[in-house]
């Protein structure tokens, strides 16, 4: 029979190579799915992941990587800091509503009037409104010792309700005939968050999430409090001798990712969005915790995590319409990646033994 | 450099879809968005119901794709331009909330046809469609009316919009006319499909003494609340929902879209295909009143089956003065029917209903 048996010391390489792991199981199984619906799931597994980005119109799908990866990158490296403290900030998607809001407040007060001034000052709104939509749990729990992971996940529907009111009332759009929704932005060129380079995908956001990402690695990794970080979360005890103050690593965690998905809320809102309407969040918030953890809560690895989810999303998409998968069938694609990476996780700290006859 | 080399390869592959284009392909090509999955047993399966209609009528000679749970903003925009890219001749847009990326994609695909459903945004290749609901909201009221025994009636609605608010006016106009005792309560779920949200929607409206429930949400959840309740009334909302029939549901309003869907692909087929603005009801079967059960009294089944049929004929116009708004001003005279621009555009309660339209 299998047994587990802990590691002496976490194995390096399978750190590396347990996503691989995750990726490939996720193929299997999901080909297995695909094949149980009756279709071809050799075609299935190569529209997800080599249409977008080798397929005939990859040229249009590359860049949509771009934007659907951006957002996912910038939140889950706020996330990964709080994660790796042990703060655990599961409303980022509030927090992306609040940025979005704040940002296009901003641009629609100031509409029709055009200033190089606007963009910035959405960037800065974006950014303070989800750090202080984060700082209500953060201060909560510094305060009143409350469970930030509740705290923060039910101010994501406080601030649903929020965007919805919005979108019906101070910020609709006058000429829209009653309907809910704003002025879409991207027919204000102040407030515009356009690609940088035409048709690359390439607009602020994603440049933002780069910088977050050097931003992040550097602080994690050569930097004090990033260390201090990495302390709290491994052994709070020691991280305390160490002289670090956990309320000072809460409110830094919470807010730094705060603001990180207030400003993917406000990029999204000013670019590809353009609108604030009722639906206008679609769970990159939500989504990004499972990129934090793909990316094993590492800068560079969420990079990449970041535009594999997105790579899912976009393949999943064609294939439903090329091959008329069902949603659903997409959607436990996606779940299993999740799955079989914390499974296989499980082999970091832990190796299989085969032991003869029962333990006593 | 990947930049540049992105920009390559996008300049090179354009020349080759322009190609692809031009090429008569054999098949015309139907895409549809959907903004829920195709099992919501309401809205979006209403509209897979007209896509299979189209494959059932035109066989061989049309090809149709889908994709389901689409959300609105940039994903409904990929996904059009997906559609169009991999050689869609018409794409049917099926949401409020994909007007402006339809706009958008519209632009540029020039050569392929774009519907959307609901919206008032419209271009050279871009047409927009809507049924009027309302006049099943009215047959609708009009039984709710006669069947409280309350004189509770429930409603959750939707989001604030022109359609949602149109369609309680109606009902609300119909109930008062036949019982003046009659009491709306209404709910705003701020959602198209949540069953949970519906049924605990449902709940507090039982609660609150309603005994008939209307609802302007997708999901069945509020007619398995009402069955559970025992003794509520129901109506199937968007489809049929004939599974609960004869009670809860007495009857329904289904949106049939098949004949709209086969007529604009003809169109397209034909070459005969022009941006126009529909707005259609009962008279064009776009709206259906889905069967009246025994549950309804013989002659309130008869009165109803009597207003169908006077608004088929255009005799009747369920918003017909004197109609006065929430506030008490004058809104239509006596024998005034409204217009159309009123109609797409309201937002205000008629007279008599209490509590404010959110916003």
């Amino acid at each position: 029979m299998i047994a587990l048996e802990k590691r002496p010391e976490p194995s390096r390489w399978l750190g590396f190579a347990t996503p691989l792991f995750a990726v490939l199981a996720t193929m299997i199984a999901g080909g297995l799915l695909f094949a149980a619906l009756g279709k071809d799931p050799v075609a299935a597994i190569a529209t997800i992941f080599w249409e977008p980005l080798f397929g005939e119109f990859a040229f249009y799908y590359r860049p949509q990587l771009l934007v659907k990866g951006a957002p996912l990158v910038l939140i889950a490296i706020g996330l990964a800091l709080g994660f790796r403290a042990g703060i655990w900030n599961i409303g980022a998607e509030g927090q992306y509503i609040i940025g979005a809001i704040c940002g296009a407040g901003v641009a629609l007060a100031f509409y029709p009037f055009e200033s190089a001034l606007i963009f910035p000052a959405m960037v800065i709104a974006g950014a303070v409104g989800g750090w202080a939509w984060a700082m209500i749990p953060a201060l909560l729990k510094v305060r009143f010792g409350t469970n930030e992971i509740l705290v923060s996940l039910m101010l994501v529907y406080v601030a649903e309700q929020l965007l919805a009111s919005m979108a019906l009332g101070l910020l609709k759009n006058p000429e829209g005939f009653g309907f809910p929704g704003s002025r879409n932005l991207q027919q204000y060129p102040s407030a515009f968050n356009a690609d940088l380079i035409a048709n690359t995908g390439f607009h602020w956001g994603v440049a933002a999430a780069l910088v977050a990402v050097i931003f992040a690695y550097v602080l994690l990794s050569r930097h004090m409090l990033g260390f201090h970080i990495r302390l709290t979360g491994a052994a709070p005890r020691a991280a305390r001798f160490a002289g670090v103050e956990p309320s000072r690593i809460i409110i830094l965690c919470l807010g730094l990712s705060g603001a990180l998905a207030g400003l993917a809320g406000m990029f999204e809102v000013a670019g590809p969005s353009g609108q604030i309407t009722i639906d206008f969040n679609v769970g990159y918030g939500f989504t990004a915790i499972i990129v934090a953890f793909l990316g094993r809560l590492n800068p560079i690895g969420i990079l990449f995590a970041g535009l594999l989810m997105a790579l899912t999303y976009i393949g999943g998409d064609i294939a439903q319409s090329q091959l008329g998968l069902p949603a659903a069938a997409i959607q436990v694609f996606q779940g299993m990646l999740l799955f079989f990476l914390l499974a296989f996780d499980l082999l970091i700290n832990f190796r299989l033994r085969w032991q003869k006859g029962a333990t006593a | 450099m990947i930049t540049r080399r992105i920009l390559m390869a996008s300049v090179a592959a354009l020349g080759l879809a322009g190609a692809a284009f031009a090429d008569g392909h054999a098949k015309t090509k139907v895409g549809f968005v959907y903004v829920g999955p195709v099992g919501d047993g309401g809205w979006t399966y209403e509209h897979d119901q007209g896509r299979l209609a189209v494959e059932e009528a035109f066989g061989d000679a049309v090809e149709t794709v889908y994709v389901e749970n689409v959300a609105e903003g940039p994903d409904s925009e990929r996904v059009m331009t997906q559609m169009a890219l991999d050689g869609a001749d018409l794409i049917f847009t099926t949401s409020f909330g994909y007007m402006d990326p339809t706009i958008n994609v519209a632009k540029k695909f020039p050569n392929v046809k774009f519907e959307h459903a609901t919206g008032y945004k419209r271009a050279d290749n871009v047409s927009t469609y809507s049924a009027r609901f309302y006049e099943g909201r009215a047959v609708q009221g009009h039984i709710a009316g006669k069947m409280t025994k309350s004189n509770i009636i429930g409603y959750i609605a939707s989001y604030p919009i022109p359609e949602v608010i149109r369609g309680i006016n109606a009902a609300y106009l119909h109930a008062k006319a036949v019982n003046p005792d009659v009491e709306f309560k209404i709910i705003w779920a701020f959602t198209w499909f949540d069953p949970q949200k519906e049924a605990d929607s449902a709940k507090a409206l039982i609660e609150q003494g309603a005994d008939v429930v209307l609802q302007h949400t997708d999901s069945t959840a509020p007619q398995a609340a009402a069955q559970a309740a025992g003794n509520v009334v129901t109506f199937g909302q968007a489809s049929d929902m004939a599974e609960y029939a004869p009670f809860p549901r007495v009857s329904s309003i289904i949106d049939n879209w098949a004949p709209y869907y086969i007529a604009r692909t003809k169109a397209v087929m034909d070459g005969t295909w022009e941006s126009v603005d529909t707005w259609d009801g009962i008279p064009t079967g776009m709206v259906k009143i889905g069967e009246i059960t025994d549950a309804v009294p013989a002659d309130v089944k008869a009165e109803a089956l009597a207003m169908v049929e006077a608004m088929r004929k255009g005799e009747y116009h369920p918003f017909t003065g004197p109609i006065n708004k929430q506030d008490g001003s004058a809104w239509l005279a006596e024998g005034e029917t409204a217009s159309d621009g009123d109609l797409a555009g309201m937002s205000f309660y008629v007279e008599g209903l209490t509590g404010d339209i959110p916003n």
